[in-house]
């Protein structure tokens, strides 16, 4: 147990406020920063700027509430804070799932890009349930083991997909490369609608474990002493995370580690470990960063830098901090 | 009442409990002792449900642990694990609170507040509910969990050496107050205990292990001898009757 705490001034102004005036804040931030990023610099006519701007907002937004909800899924089952579903292969394997799809049948094969979502979805709700529940089911509390037995597993599908993508013929490359790397300014305005209603499915079903999430970061077995079906609410959680990954990597590609950083932030801000406001201060900080850097980055910087750059940077940093404060 | 029919645990050809059959009356404080390795944390996992058993079967309340819902045990059954890590920053208020969970999952009713701040005074805990478990002693913290047990308000508690990380004074003090849940609040409880001593003073029966198997059960008079503590853990050591308590000297 560490002897000191960071105290940072952070945690105490949460504390000093209350869950709800910080919620209340950071949504008030966030709004701000919506606003801002529609209006400012619009030197067209608003009929195009609007709906222009407005997409782009829209999958900023579910990308911050899937990439924060999964994150804190993730450390609250894993039951530590340093690993993140990113960490752990998981867009790795939906990227892998992606590339097998366009090998097996054709980059145009499902006709429909709502329906490819869907059933690459679908697909990775079953291999993550599978390979992360025995993962975590064995593991017990070998963190290290699992950290490595994460990192190897993304590496792995991360080098087989290559190999896949070798095979390919290279116009279907072509097609799945555009997929590949973040991008928030090539949107995906064809699954908005899908990954909403998606999104909003996962959240209700997040909505109903949130008693038992409380519950499971107390650990495995207090949790069974407290009545909780762990390996099923395990189970769901995984799916749940699946889900959630595949959101934010099919509308914009891997942008996964921003997770940590608005995780921790939340759990700095939040004077309470209760799910119920430590999520959506996740998500609403994870709004924040997104159109807010995307806003610095467009007006600012002119489009010379890429918003996954920056949130990598800060994410990274983020992750050495932690560590270097978890060495005893 | 908590019941073990042949209670078994293999890990391949290891053996650390072998066919444990009790029968454990209610309302009674039962000690276990043995020396490490014994299976005694092994046999409280199986009948905490923790650990799958490998044969045989164990009861709470006439409830085969096995084949019961988690939550419908969680009413009737506590369980205090040697300490484990709790990643999230948890009050001391907060985790006494966890104990209600079995019966108000997540939503606290006036009714389980009432529990929670009963707990947080029959172990003394009222002062620091406020901390963070993070921010005080492994003392106080172990308090803190065996408050949360109690606060579940379940008519059986199983205890993994609640005496872990604790100093005379509230070692005995946790002694007492386990004897008077016992003796007011009816409760049945049983312990893994290292401390022979506290085991002897305080127990209406201890059970005794020896390489996955009971060596005896009995009243502290029939345990607490030179045979059966010879037998149990293989030195040589001196009873002594101290105001009427049988207490054991074994330190040179």
């Amino acid at each position: 147990m560490p002897a000191v705490h960071e105290a940072p001034a952070l945690s105490r102004l949460g504390s000093r406020l209350g869950p709800g005036w910080v919620l209340a804040l950071l949504a008030l931030a966030a709004a701000g920063v919506v606003v801002a990023f529609m209006t400012i610099g619009a030197n067209g006519r608003w009929g195009f700027v609007l709906p222009f701007r407005g997409t782009k907002v829209a999958s900023l937004l579910l990308v911050a509430g899937a990439v924060a909800t999964a994150t804190v899924l993730f450390q609250t089952v894993s039951g530590n804070r340093i690993l993140t579903p990113a960490i752990m292969g998981f867009d790795a394997l939906y990227r892998l799932i992606q590339t097998g799809f366009v090998v097996v049948v054709g980059a145009g094969g499902f006709g429909d890009p709502r329906l490819r979502f869907l059933v690459e979805t679908g697909a990775m709700m079953l291999f993550a349930l599978l390979l992360y529940r025995w993962l975590l089911d064995r593991s017990g509390r070998g963190l290290h083991v699992l950290l490595l037995v994460g990192v190897i597993c993304g590496v792995l599908f991360r080098s087989l997909s290559q190999v896949l993508q070798r095979m390919l013929d290279p116009n279907q490359f072509v097609v799945l490369q555009t997929s590949f790397f973040a991008n928030f300014n090539a949107v995906r305005p064809d699954l908005l609608g899908l990954a909403a209603l998606v999104l909003l499915a996962a959240g209700i079903g997040v909505w109903r474990l949130l008693p038992r999430l409380d519950v499971l970061l107390l650990g495995r077995e207090t949790a069974i002493a407290l009545g909780v079906d762990h390996r099923r609410t395990l189970s769901r959680v995984l799916v749940l995370v699946a889900v959630l990954v595949s959101v934010s990597t099919a509308l914009v590609g891997p942008v996964t580690f921003l997770g940590l950083l608005v995780a921790h932030l939340a759990y700095r801000v939040m004077p309470t470990y209760r799910h119920a406001v430590v999520l959506p201060a996740a998500a609403l900080i994870a709004a924040i960063a997104l159109v807010g850097g995307q806003l610095v980055l467009e007006r600012v910087f002119a489009m010379n830098a890429a918003l996954s750059i920056v949130i990598e940077f800060l994410g990274g940093l983020t992750l050495l901090v932690l560590l270097a404060g978890r060495a005893r | 009442m908590i019941e073990t029919q042949d209670l078994t645990r293999r890990y391949g050809d290891t053996v650390v409990v072998d066919g444990v059959s009790l029968r454990l009356p209610a309302r009674s404080f039962v000690s276990i002792i043995g020396a490490n390795g014994a299976g005694k944390s092994s046999l409280l996992s199986m009948v905490s449900r923790l650990l799958p058993a490998s044969a045989g079967r164990a009861f709470v309340d006439g409830l085969d642990v096995a084949a019961t819902p988690g939550d419908v045990l969680a009413r009737r059954l506590g369980i205090l694990r040697q300490e484990n890590g709790i990643a999230a920053r948890v009050t001391i208020r907060d985790l006494v609170a966890f104990g209600r969970y079995p019966h108000a999952k997540g939503r606290l009713t006036a009714a389980d507040r009432a529990h929670v701040a009963d707990a947080l005074a029959f172990l003394d805990l009222e002062p620091l509910a406020d901390r963070f478990l993070d921010e005080v002693s492994g003392g106080q913290r172990q308090r803190a969990h065996i408050a949360m047990v109690l606060a579940q308000d379940t008519d059986c508690i199983l205890l993994d050496e609640p005496l872990n990380n604790l100093d005379m004074r509230h070692a005995a003090g946790m002694m007492g107050l386990l004897r008077r849940a016992v003796d007011e609040r009816g409760r049945t409880i049983v312990a893994v205990l290292h401390d022979i001593n506290f085991a002897s003073c305080y127990s209406d029966r201890i059970v005794a292990m020896r390489d996955g198997k009971v060596v005896a059960v009995g009243p502290p008079e029939e345990i607490v001898t030179e045979a059966v503590l010879r037998e149990v853990y293989g030195i040589e050591v001196e009873v002594v009757l101290v105001r009427g308590y049988r207490t054991v000297f074994f330190y040179r």
